[in-house]
């Protein structure tokens, strides 16, 4: 680009409405590989409409190439619209699925984070609690953080959904 | 009333009716025996290529040529494999061109099947799109938008992949007549609030440079873009693909630019205050160092494809749209302007542009070897510029595109974003079968002529009438130019050693050899080789060391040429 302005890189989520059908994921997921574009995070279900599907797509970058990434999006064939949430005002979850370890002393005090994040335990072990939290971004990082001195065995998450605000 | 049951071959062959195809290009094997079987009961016309890459750059050339769209037809595994190259190279350069695939059985599909091999992905990101058809029942819709989709917004290769049991299936057919595609509309029609600024850009330029690409070419624009370019009194240049776009012999033409354009090409580009880019990329190629590219100029660009603008160039003025509708509205807002005494007006900017044409003009030193660029200079003399050239890929391509002043559009069939050597053979072939009567002519290398010359089989078997002329430098010659120009002479790897002696080759496959070692042998050997009403190899034994001027250094500025 040859362009000074619209330099500065940001998170840009990205809903895009697909055909429901076999290959449609490797085309977007192959557009963001073969042009050497990132994805933070990915997301598919299908919609009301079963000939549809949703993909909620997490990316990194400026203006111009947020631009690019939409126009390239949009070209492909099987994919009916996309939508950047970032200038907009949206709702965005995403669930994380945590196994601490959950020493006899330390028991409480996991239950206690759990509480104030508003976690649930949805597996017991012996030595090990499973936690499911559900929120932006920033809160599952601050959980994981508060969870990790106790010893995080490993994580799942979902990566970003989102839709935009219906107006009040 | 019982309806009638149609076999997946057999729709096949009535989509390819419906869509006023006559000829397909392809190669036979186990998984499409079916549809050659129902080929023979047609009257489409199979052309047998010797390998599948060609038949795709054949299909290629004829769409080229033609303006329609090719098909190509081939097996499953080794033979889809082999289409690959002709894929990307129709891709690059926004090419309709439909490839049937033969695919295993669609149970077997996944198992590691003989001659099993995912083409869909493999073509994924090198076709327009693809599929794979999975029942007889949506057969006809996917061919049918295979053809819409291959020619219509921006064009490009599709493949369909049809498994062996599909074809053998059978359902009732009805044609479709019209295809709809939720999320594939593209824009044709250019957004008219952009035009007025356009018409005041122009008004208000004392430099304007108009800016032709392939995208002229393939909205069959050249007309419109010759008025445009007379009416505001703008010099004209062009990419390799736009080359024909606008008439060579036009006072207003200043040759292609880019790596090796022309130095008042290279030059006006830096200068103009105002570019009309209509149908092009700002490929690396042309723009050389981007940031450099065109500094003091407004740049409107106009494009089917909204990915081209603000692609690698910022621009004032973006028109999403179809090139000749877009200037077709310009020519006629134009119509009613007072653009004023534009011949006054746009005098100094032309002068000082003859003057670089003046001093820095397309040059070449004669000695007692045959220089390349002579070769192509006698070649379009004699031919009075109304050949299609298809080239190779290399020096080769780069002087036909310097020395044959193309005056008309699909004149000049070259792989341009691929550069795909092996390319001009076959599409010389089908450039041949679209226009029977035209005077075909393979600009070659030495090097590249041997990546597709099974394909004078195929020239033989179809008596196709075209004359290959090889530039016969001995080497790699324009890898061997990088190495001489940034690695010291290091000539690695860049010899063509034990190369066929070629006039035996042509006489081997039927065909008429000759050779040229002399540059007074050069007009005779041309008029012998054009008089000969069947295949004729010319091979020019040429100045071995030649080197394509202007040259810009990979990554610098266009303005920064090596010349002679
Ligand atoms: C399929 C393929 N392989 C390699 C290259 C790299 N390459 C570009 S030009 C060239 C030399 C071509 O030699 P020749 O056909 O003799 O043409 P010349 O440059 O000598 O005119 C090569 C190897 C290419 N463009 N295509
Ligand atoms: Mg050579």
């Amino acid at each position: 680009m040859n362009n000074n302005h619209n330099q500065e890189s940001r998170r840009h989520i990205l809903s895009m409405l697909v055909d429901n059908q076999p290959g449609v994921l490797s085309r977007v997921a192959g557009f963001f590989s073969g042009r050497g574009f990132n994805i933070d995070s990915l997301c598919v279900s299908e919609t009301t409409d079963p000939l549809v599907s949703r993909i909620t797509l997490v990316a990194e970058g400026d203006m111009n190439i947020l631009e690019q990434i939409k126009k390239q999006l949009n070209k492909l064939i099987n994919v009916i619209k996309v939508m950047d949430f970032t200038e907009t005002d949206y709702v965005q979850r995403e669930t994380a699925l945590v196994k601490v370890r959950a020493k006899p002393e330390n028991r409480a005090e996991i239950l206690r984070m759990a509480d104030i994040f508003r976690s649930r335990v949805v597996d017991v072990g012996t030595e090990f609690y499973t936690l499911e939290v559900t929120g932006d971004g920033g809160k599952i990082n601050a959980f994981l953080k508060l969870l990790k001195p106790l010893g995080i065995k490993e994580i799942a998450r979902t990566g970003a959904v989102a839709l935009a605000r219906e107006r009040k | 009333m019982r309806k009638i049951k149609t076999k997946g071959a057999k729709i096949i062959i009535d989509v390819l009716r419906e869509e006023g195809v006559d000829t397909l290009f392809g190669y036979p094997g186990g998984a499409v025996i079916d549809i050659y079987d129902q080929l023979a009961k047609s009257d489409l016309r199979h052309i047998m290529t010797r390998h599948e890459q060609a038949a795709v750059h054949a299909a290629d050339g004829y769409a080229r040529a033609s303006g329609k769209v090719g098909v190509c037809l081939v097996t499953s595994g080794p033979g889809a494999t082999n289409t690959v190259s002709g894929i990307a190279s129709a891709y690059m350069d926004s090419i309709p061109v439909v490839v049937l695939t033969g695919q295993v059985p669609t149970q077997l599909i996944g198992n590691d099947a003989f001659q099993e091999v995912d083409i869909v992905g493999i073509t994924r990101p090198c076709t327009k799109h693809n599929y794979l058809v999975k029942s007889v029942e949506d057969l006809g819709r996917m061919l049918k938008e295979a053809f819409h989709i291959a020619h219509s917004g921006r064009p490009g290769p599709v493949l369909v992949d049809i498994p062996k049991d599909v074809m053998q299936g059978s359902t009732v057919y009805t044609p479709i007549k019209e295809v709809q595609l939720k999320s594939y509309n593209p824009t044709y029609e250019p957004n008219v609030k952009q035009l007025p600024k356009v018409i005041k850009l122009i008004k208000e330029a004392r430099k304007p440079l108009v800016f032709a690409g392939g995208g002229v070419i393939l909205s069959k624009a050249s007309k419109e873009l010759t008025e445009f370019a007379r009416k505001i009194h703008a010099p004209v240049t062009s990419t390799l693909m736009g080359l024909g776009a606008y008439p060579a012999g036009d006072p207003l033409w200043l040759g292609m630019i880019g790596m090796h354009g022309t130095y008042r090409a290279n030059i006006s580009s830096s200068e103009c205050d105002l570019m009309i880019a209509v149908g092009v990329r700002f490929d690396d190629r042309v723009t050389g160092k981007v940031d450099a590219f065109a500094p003091h100029a407004q740049i409107i660009h106009i494009d089917i494809d909204p990915t081209s603008i603000r692609k690698n160039i910022s621009v004032s003025v973006p028109i999403v749209g179809d090139c000749k509708i877009t200037l077709e509205k310009l020519n006629r807002l134009l119509a009613d302007e007072d653009l004023g005494d534009l011949g006054t007006i746009r005098a100094p900017w032309l002068s000082r542009i003859d003057q670089w044409k003046a001093t820095k003009p397309l040059a070449y030193e004669q000695r007692d070897t045959i220089k390349p660029q002579f070769v192509v200079e006698k070649l379009w003399e004699l031919t009075k510029g109304q050949a299609i050239i298809a080239t190779e890929v290399g020096q080769n391509q780069m002087w036909a595109a310097q020395y044959y002043h193309f005056d008309q559009p699909n004149h000049f069939i070259t792989s341009g974003g691929l550069g795909c050597m092996g390319f001009g053979l076959p599409a010389a072939i089908g450039a041949q079968i679209a226009c029977p009567d035209k005077l075909v002519v393979d600009v070659a290398g030495d090097g590249s002529i041997q990546m597709n010359i099974q394909e004078m089989g195929t020239v033989m078997q179809y008596k196709l009438p075209i004359k290959v002329v090889i530039l016969n430098n001995g080497y790699l010659g324009m890898v061997r130019q990088w190495q001489q120009l940034f690695y010291d002479c290091c000539y690695s790897c860049t010899q063509m050693i034990e190369a066929p002696d070629f006039v035996r080759l042509a006489e081997a496959y039927g065909a008429v050899g000759l050779r040229a070692t002399k540059p007074a042998e050069v007009e005779k050997t041309i008029k012998k080789g054009l008089s000969t009403p069947k295949a004729v190899i010319m091979d020019f034994v040429v100045e071995r060391e030649e080197c394509v001027y202007p040259m810009v250094p990979s990554g610098k500025p266009i303005t920064e040429m090596l010349l002679v």
